[in-house]
């Protein structure tokens, strides 16, 4: 589904932050990506969402060459893949309910049609009671499970989170691994990049480490 | 009574807390089968995947279909704008509209009713001529002013012939003589040697030759001379052109700041904006739709602020014009409506202020666009590091 092949990046004329990459990741795939802060977690998450394009290498995406991808090709590669950040970036001028569907709505999707599955998928992920709620009002448990509902609703078959548990206490970052492992179960490929050792110790899945940006992978 | 635990999904979660219930096992995932992802629209039609899964794992999850609101009892609210609405940034942006619209059309207003005054005043000088006799020893003035009558009258563009009289002369001395001069009044004017005046209207679409009118006056009464008040048209029209000119350059001065103050207070508006755009962006949506959400939200904005601009402009010379209109004895509102005539703007004046106020939305708008379209493009080609 992706594949990495000798992929390098370098910013401007400074050194490779990123080297010599060779992976892939399969269809219903589970992996950690760690490293120590400054090794290329975010820089690789890019190259995986394609909002960046490596210096050298090839990365392939669903089959195709990202550095090949024009703009406007660029947004349906997207929606196969969905992204949850440390910050949520929930919205917060919309309600849970609109946040979740944004992904549908930006596609002209009618509200009609999607209405139903972003109801169950909140429910799914414990929020039946915060429809129509504002990220404001919630705990970060709630808002994360919000942006992990948001980042499904188009059914991604990757699905990125970047240090998902980072604002999250112990107990909340178990239930939201959880979640990830039952997503995992359905279907979906999940690449989890975080520093949290506790969490990664808790599932025994691949992890790709990253250090002075070269790449090791542990099966 | 505590709520039993109700089964939601595949976990187990306490509708008080919120909080799941931890599985028992945990277990390493296994590559799933490769199932073809539906087309875009056969997804929406067939049971949505979360149902499936419910339905496979036996939980009392039903086979879904698009839902009316009637149906689960859910709100059938309308949804946000995408672009947020009310900001203390919308109201300021929306307020800087309106003070620069509102002084690009006082400015074009101005320059509209110095153009108008300027040739009202050219035409005005040039619409009479002066032709005057002064007394002499030995001379009927009584019959020279008859006798300049009958040649002026007989000249083809003179329109009328008037001869002031001993009041209208009074008149026209006081600024310098004093008011006692009218006989009537028991003034002293019989006393001085004050110069005859015959005012001659000229037809300016067949203004007379007045040279030779000039020749025949001067032979026949030596001590007529008739003034055309050219020197006078000449000196006005130089400055009634300077005026104008004047009046341009501030108004395209006002403008180019209006353009300037509006991109920089629209590109303000849309830094608060940012995290809206990313979010819109990481979800999937075209670059198009997204600059297309921001540019109908400012448009409005702009519209919103140049039309309170424009208008408050209107306002204010339908209430000059009144005041200049009545305050006839008012020694400023004379001054004033010597300059601007009676604030009447026109149509071109209008019309102009029209112009202005689509221009300035319609600038807004495309600011918010370009702005959109280069923070989207700078997301694509980003390669900063949270790291």
């Amino acid at each position: 589904m992706i594949r990495f092949d000798e992929v390098g990046v370098r910013y401007g004329a400074g050194e490779e932050v990123l080297r010599d990459l060779n992976f892939t990741i399969g269809k219903g795939s589970f992996q950690f990506l760690t490293g120590p802060s400054g090794a290329g977690k975010t820089s690789l998450l890019r190259l995986l969402f394609a909002s960046m394009k490596p210096t050298r290498g090839k990365v392939e995406l669903f089959g195709q060459d990202s550095a090949m991808l024009d703009r406007e090709s660029l947004p349906a590669l997207r929606r196969r893949i969905g992204i949850v950040f440390q910050d949520f970036r929930l919205l917060e001028h919309l309600t849970l309910y609109e946040n979740v569907a944004l992904p549908l709505r930006v596609r002209g999707v009618e509200e009609v049609r999607y209405r139903r599955d972003v109801i169950d998928l909140l429910k799914w992920v414990g929020l039946s009671a915060r429809i129509h709620a504002r990220p404001s009002v919630l705990s970060g448990g709630e808002q994360q499970r919000a942006a992990v509902a948001r980042a499904l609703i188009d059914q991604p078959e990757l699905l990125l989170a970047d240090e998902p548990t980072g604002n999250l206490d112990p107990t909340l970052a178990r239930r939201l691994l959880r979640l990830f492992i039952e997503l995992n179960r359905s279907g979906t490929s999940v690449v989890i990049a975080t520093h949290d050792l506790a969490l990664m110790d808790q599932v025994n899945a691949r992890r790709m480490v990253l250090n002075h940006g070269r790449l090791a992978i542990h099966d | 009574m505590i709520e039993p635990k109700k089964k939601v999904g595949p976990f187990v979660v306490d509708e008080n807390t919120g909080e799941f219930e931890k599985p028992a096992v945990v277990e390493k995932t296994a590559p799933k089968p490769d199932v073809a992802k539906p087309a875009a629209a056969e997804q929406f039609k067939k049971p949505s995947r979360i149902a499936s899964l419910a339905k496979r794992r036996g939980w009392s999850g039903k086979a879904v279909k698009p839902s009316t609101a009637a149906e689960g009892g859910e709100d059938d609210r309308p949804q946000q704008s995408i672009v947020p609405h009310a900001s203390v940034a919308s109201t300021a942006l929306t307020l800087v509209v309106a003070i620069m619209t509102f002084l690009a059309s006082l400015t074009l207003g101005a320059v509209t009713l110095v153009n108008d005054s300027a040739r009202g005043w050219t035409s005005d000088v040039s619409r009479e001529v002066t032709v005057q006799i002064a007394p002499a020893e030995g001379r009927d003035l009584a019959a020279d002013i008859l006798s300049a009558q009958t040649i002026a009258g007989a000249m083809v563009g003179i329109v009328s012939v008037k001869v002031m009289d001993d009041a209208q002369v009074s008149e026209l001395l006081a600024p310098w003589l004093g008011a006692g001069l009218d006989p009537a009044l028991g003034g002293v004017a019989d006393a001085l040697p004050i110069p005859a005046m015959i005012m001659l209207g000229i037809d300016l679409s067949n203004p007379p030759d007045l040279d030779t009118l000039r020749v025949r006056l001067e032979t026949e009464i030596p001590t007529a001379t008739l003034d055309d008040h050219r020197a006078w048209v000449g000196r006005l029209a130089t400055m009634a052109g300077s005026m104008i000119a004047i009046g341009i350059v501030i108004f395209l001065l006002v403008v180019a700041a209006t353009v300037l103050i509006v991109v920089f207070a629209t590109r303000g508006a849309m830094a608060g904006n940012a995290h809206v755009i990313e979010v819109l962006h990481f979800v999937g949506a075209e670059p198009p739709y997204i600059a297309g959400q921001f540019q109908k939200h400012f448009l409005l904005l702009g519209l919103r602020g140049a039309v309170v601009g424009g208008v408050a402009a209107i306002i204010s010379f339908i209430v000059m014009g009144y005041w200049t209109g009545t305050s006839v004895a008012d020694p400023a509102a004379e001054q004033v409506r010597a300059l601007f005539g009676t604030f009447s703007v026109g149509p071109a004046g209008y019309l102009g202020v029209a112009i202005l106020i689509f221009a300035v939305a319609l600038l807004t708008a495309f600011t918010s666009r370009y702005t959109v379209m280069r923070h989207v493009g700078g997301l694509d080609g980003t390669v900063r590091s949270r790291d």
